[in-house]
C-alpha cells in the first residue's frame, strides 16, 4: 500500500513531464520523480519499530543489529540528493536562458534552434 | 497499521501537494507546493528514522526553491491556453493507469513493508556495516561511516558531478560571452 503510494507520486511526476508545455512544469515532474525514487529506496530499508542506524552509549552491538534500519540506502540516497539539487540547478539555469532569449517558457514557441 | 498512520498521512499530503503543483495555473504557486512536497517528504524521511536525511533534504529544498523562485518570479506570461489534444492526453492516462497496474502487480514480489532485504539475508553489506561500523571507523553514526570510509569513493564521484553542474550552470548564466566583451562592444 505504501509503495503504491510512492509509485504513485512517480507517476503525478511522469504525467507531468510528458503533457505539460510550459518549461518550469517539466523540471518540476522530473524533480518530483527524483523525490519518488529516493522515498522509495529508504522504504525497502525500513525495518517495523527499528531505531536510526546511529550507536548509543548503552547498546548492545547484537540487539542492534536485529533492531537498526538499513544505513547503505540511507548513504546512498543521501548522495542522490545532493547530486538531484545539481542536476536541476543546471536545467532552471537552462530555462532561465531559454526564456532570456525567447521570451517564454513554452516549449512548443521555443523552436527556433540555432546557435 | 499503528505507527505507519502517520505515514501514510505525510504521503497523502505529499501527493496532494505534488497534485497542485502539476495542475495550478500560476506558476509561483506552483513552485512553492513543490516546495511543501520537498519538506513532506523530509517528514516522512524522519518517520522511516533517516534523520540525517531529513536535514539534507531541507537544505537542498530551500536552495532548490530559492532558485525556482528566481527563474520564475515576474515572468508569470499568460498561461499556455489553445486547444488541447484529447486523443494524445488519452493515449498518455492510458499508458499511465497500465504502468500503475504493472507496478501495482511487481511489488507483490517485494518483501512486506517493514521487513528490509538485510533481515532475510544473511550475508548483507549492511549487517557488516552496522555490525563493525563503530569498531572499524570510530563513527558512531553508520551512514556517515558508510559515505566518508567504506564508500568514500562514492562521495568524491558526488562532488566531481555537484561541481560539473553548477560549472555547467554558471556557464550557461554568464551574462556576456568573453567574444563580446573583446569585440563588437
Amino acid at each position: 500500500m505504501i509503495y503504491t503510494l510512492c509509485f504513485v507520486l512517480f507517476l503525478i511526476g511522469l504525467y507531468c513531464a510528458i503533457t505539460k508545455k510550459n518549461i518550469v512544469k517539466i523540471v518540476i515532474g522530473l524533480t518530483l520523480m527524483e523525490y519518488s525514487a529516493n522515498l522509495f529506496l529508504i522504504l525497502l530499508g525500513y525495518r517495523k519499530g527499528g531505531v536510526a542506524p546511529i550507536v548509543s552509549e548503552n547498546m548492545n552491538i547484537t540487539e542492534f543489529l536485529a533492531t537498526s534500519v538499513d544505513p547503505l540506502p540511507q548513504a546512498l540516497v543521501l548522495t542522490s540528493i545532493v547530486i538531484g539539487l545539481g542536476v536541476t540547478t543546471l536545467a532552471i539555469a537552462i530555462c532561465i536562458r531559454l526564456y532570456e532569449k525567447y521570451g517564454t517558457f513554452d516549449i512548443t514557441e521555443i523552436r527556433r534552434l540555432k546557435g | 497499521m499503528g505507527e505507519e498512520i502517520y505515514l501514510f498521512i505525510t504521503l497523502i499530503f505529499i501527493i496532494l501537494g505534488a497534485l497542485v503543483a502539476v495542475e495550478t495555473r500560476s506558476l509561483l504557486s506552483s513552485v512553492i507546493s513543490l516546495g511543501a512536497v520537498g519538506f513532506g517528504l523530509s517528514i516522512a524521511f524522519l518517520l522511516l528514522m533517516a534523520p540525517d536525511l531529513a536535514i539534507v533534504q531541507i537544505a537542498v529544498e530551500v536552495i532548490l526553491l530559492i532558485f525556482l523562485i528566481r527563474a520564475t518570479i515576474g515572468r508569470d506570461v499568460v498561461p499556455t491556453t489553445g486547444h488541447i489534444n484529447w486523443i494524445s492526453l488519452s493515449i498518455v492516462s492510458l499508458l499511465i493507469v497500465a504502468f500503475l497496474l504493472i507496478g501495482i502487480y511487481s511489488f507483490r514480489s517485494l518483501l512486506e513493508f517493514g521487513t528490509p532485504i538485510i533481515s532475510a539475508v544473511g550475508e548483507a553489506p549492511s549487517n557488516s556495516y552496522i555490525e563493525n561500523g563503530l569498531s572499524r571507523t570510530g563513527a558512531a553514526n553508520i551512514v556517515t561511516s558508510v559515505i566518508l570510509d567504506y564508500r568514500a569513493y562514492d562521495t568524491l564521484g558526488e562532488a566531481t558531478v555537484l561541481f560539473t553542474a553548477i560549472l555547467g550552470a554558471l556557464t550557461v548564466l554568464r551574462v556576456r560571452s568573453r567574444r563580446e566583451l573583446g569585440g563588437r562592444r
